[in-house]
C-alpha cells in the first residue's frame, strides 16, 4: 500500500526540533531509520500530518566513553552498533544483539533510539537496555532528563516521553569483562522473536539480569528467576519463571508454549554465561 | 505538498519534485522508470526492492525518496550496466536461479552486497546474507548454488 499524505520538515539542530514539535503537536511524528513507522505508513496503520525528520541532527550521532560510561546516540545505526569497538568492548551484549535484528538492508537504517522509543515487546534492544540497567536521556527545550530503562517502558509501545522530548542518548555503565548473552527463537531468521532473552552477568559475585522479550506488553526482568540462578539452581531458576511471566496467546502458539520456551532459553542462557 | 530532490541515481544527477510520501523505490519506478527494483510487501519484508544507497544496502519501501537528498543510488540497471554484477548474474542464468524473476533485482543487491564484505561465503554465511530476500519460486537451493558458483569464480 502506499501512504496517506503527510507533509515533510528536516531538522538539523536539536532546538529546530522541539520548534517544530511546539508548532506541530500530536500531529508530528518524529522520523528517524524509519524502519517501522514507515512500513506503518505504507500500511496506513500511521497518518501523521506531518514527519519530523531528525537524520540530520549531528547533536544525535556518535558513540563516545569517558568515566566509565558508554554513551551511544539516539541515531546510530543498528549496523554501526554491531561493528562498533567500544561498544563490543564495553557492552558487548548490545552488540551480540545486532545480528538478530531483522535483516542486514534493516540494519543500514535501523536506529536504536528509533528501536527504544517505539518500545515494540518483542523488539531486541528495549531487552539489552533493561539488561543492561541503561540510562535514557530525554532532551527538551528545558534541557535533559535521564530515565532508567526500568521506567521508561511503561506498557504496549508505551514509554515515558513526553510528546516534547527526543530520546537523545543511551549511557550505559561499562560492562567490560562481564558474562552475557542474547537468546532469541523466531520462526524464520530476523522475524521478531517469539521468546527472546538478554541476560547480562554482573561483576563476579553479583548477580545477573535475565531481560525477557516477547512474552508480555513490555521487556521484563524475573527477579526470583536471576536470584535462583546465581545460586546455581537452574531447575528451580526455570521452575521461577512460571510465576514470573504471563505471556500471551497467539498466531505462534498457546501460553504453554511461551512457558516451555523459555525454560529452554534460561537453559541456553545459564550454559552461554557458565562458558564465558 | 511537493519538495525539490537532488541525488545521483546510477551516476547521473538527478532532479525532480516529489511528494514527501513517495518511497525511494516507487520514485524510482514511476518518475525515473527504472522498473528493474520491484515494490513488493511495501512494509520491509519481502527484500524485493532492495537498492544500495550511499555504499549500503537498503530497502527501497522504507525510505522516504526525500530522504534521498543527496544521496547516491544504485539500482540494479546501473549495477548491470557498470558489469559489477554480470558474475552473479550469468551464474543465476546458469544454475536456474530464476523463475518468475520477482524477487532477482533485490537478490542480486543482496547477493553483491553479501560477495563485497564477505568474497568467500560458505553457504550456511550465503544463506545468512539472503535472509532478508524471499523467492516464492526457486525454493532458494539454486539461487545459493548461483552465488556459491560466482564466488568461487
Amino acid at each position: 500500500m502506499k501512504p496517506a499524505p503527510f507533509a515533510y520538515a528536516r531538522a538539523a539542530s536539536l532546538p529546530e526540533v522541539f520548534d517544530l514539535l511546539d508548532r506541530h503537536g500530536e500531529s508530528a511524528r518524529l522520523l528517524a531509520g524509519g524502519q517501522s513507522l514507515v512500513a506503518a505508513l505504507n500500511l496506513r496503520l500511521s497518518s501523521p500530518g506531518i514527519l519530523l525528520d531528525i537524520n540530520g541532527v549531528e547533536a544525535l550521532r556518535g558513540i563516545g566513553f569517558a568515566d566509565g560510561v558508554l554513551r551511544i546516540g539516539a541515531l546510530t545505526r543498528h549496523a554501526e552498533l554491531g561493528a562498533d569497538p567500544l561498544v563490543a568492548r564495553h557492552a558487548p551484549l548490545l552488540a551480540r544483539a545486532v545480528p538478530h535484528i531483522a535483516h542486514a538492508a534493516i540494519r543500514t537504517r535501523g536506529t536504536i533510539g528509533g528501536s527504544l522509543a517505539l518500545a515494540d515487546p518483542a523488539a531486541e534492544l528495549p531487552a539489552c537496555a533493561l539488561a543492561l540497567d541503561a540510562t535514557l536521556v530525554l532532551a527538551s527545550r528545558g534541557g535533559e532528563r535521564r530515565v532508567a530503562a526500568v521506567d521508561f517502558f511503561q506498557g504496549l509501545y508505551q514509554t515515558a516521553l513526553r510528546g516534547d522530548e527526543v530520546l537523545a542518548a543511551v549511557e550505559i555503565a561499562s560492562r567490560a569483562g562481564q558474562a552475557c548473552t542474547l537468546q532469541e527463537l523466531a520462526r524464520r531468521h530476523g522475524d521478531y522473536a517469539i521468546v527472546g532473552l538478554a541476560a547480562q552477568a554482573g561483576p563476579p559475585g553479583a548477580g545477573v539480569a535475565l531481560a525477557w522479550f516477547g512474552v508480555g506488553g513490555t521487556p521484563l526482568r524475573t527477579p526470583r528467576a536471576e536470584a535462583a540462578l546465581v545460586a546455581g539452581d537452574l531447575a528451580g531458576a526455570q521452575a521461577a519463571l512460571a510465576g514470573e511471566i504471563d505471556p500471551p496467546a497467539d498466531l505462534h502458539g498457546p501460553p504453554a508454549l511461551r512457558h516451555h520456551l523459555a525454560r529452554v532459553l534460561l537453559g541456553r542462557a545459564a550454559a552461554a554465561l557458565k562458558g564465558h | 505538498m511537493r519538495l525539490p530532490l537532488t541525488l545521483t541515481v546510477n551516476g547521473e544527477p538527478v532532479s525532480a519534485m516529489v511528494e514527501p510520501r513517495t518511497h525511494l523505490v516507487d520514485f524510482l519506478r514511476e518518475a525515473l522508470d527504472l522498473t528493474g527494483s520491484h515494490a513488493g510487501c511495501e512494509h520491509g519484508v519481502c527484500g524485493a526492492c532492495s537498492l544500495i544507497v550511499n555504499g549500503a544496502m537498503l530497502r527501497g519501501c522504507l525510505m522516504l525518496a526525500v530522504q534521498a537528498e543527496g544521496a547516491e543510488v544504485w539500482t540494479v540497471e546501473g549495477l548491470t550496466e557498470s558489469g559489477a554484477i554480470a558474475a552473479l548474474q550469468a551464474a543465476f542464468l546458469a544454475r536456474n536461479a530464476l523463475q518468475c524473476g520477482f524477487c532477482t533485482p533485490g537478490m542480486l543487491v543482496a547477493a553483491a552486497t553479501l560477495l563485497k564484505a564477505n568474497p568467500t561465503p560458505t553457504r550456511e554465511e550465503i544463506r545468512e546474507g539472503i535472509s532478508g530476500n524471499y523467492c516464492r519460486c526457486t525454493g532458494y537451493h539454486a539461487i545459493v548454488d548461483a552465488i556459491e558458483e560466482a564466488s568461487r569464480a
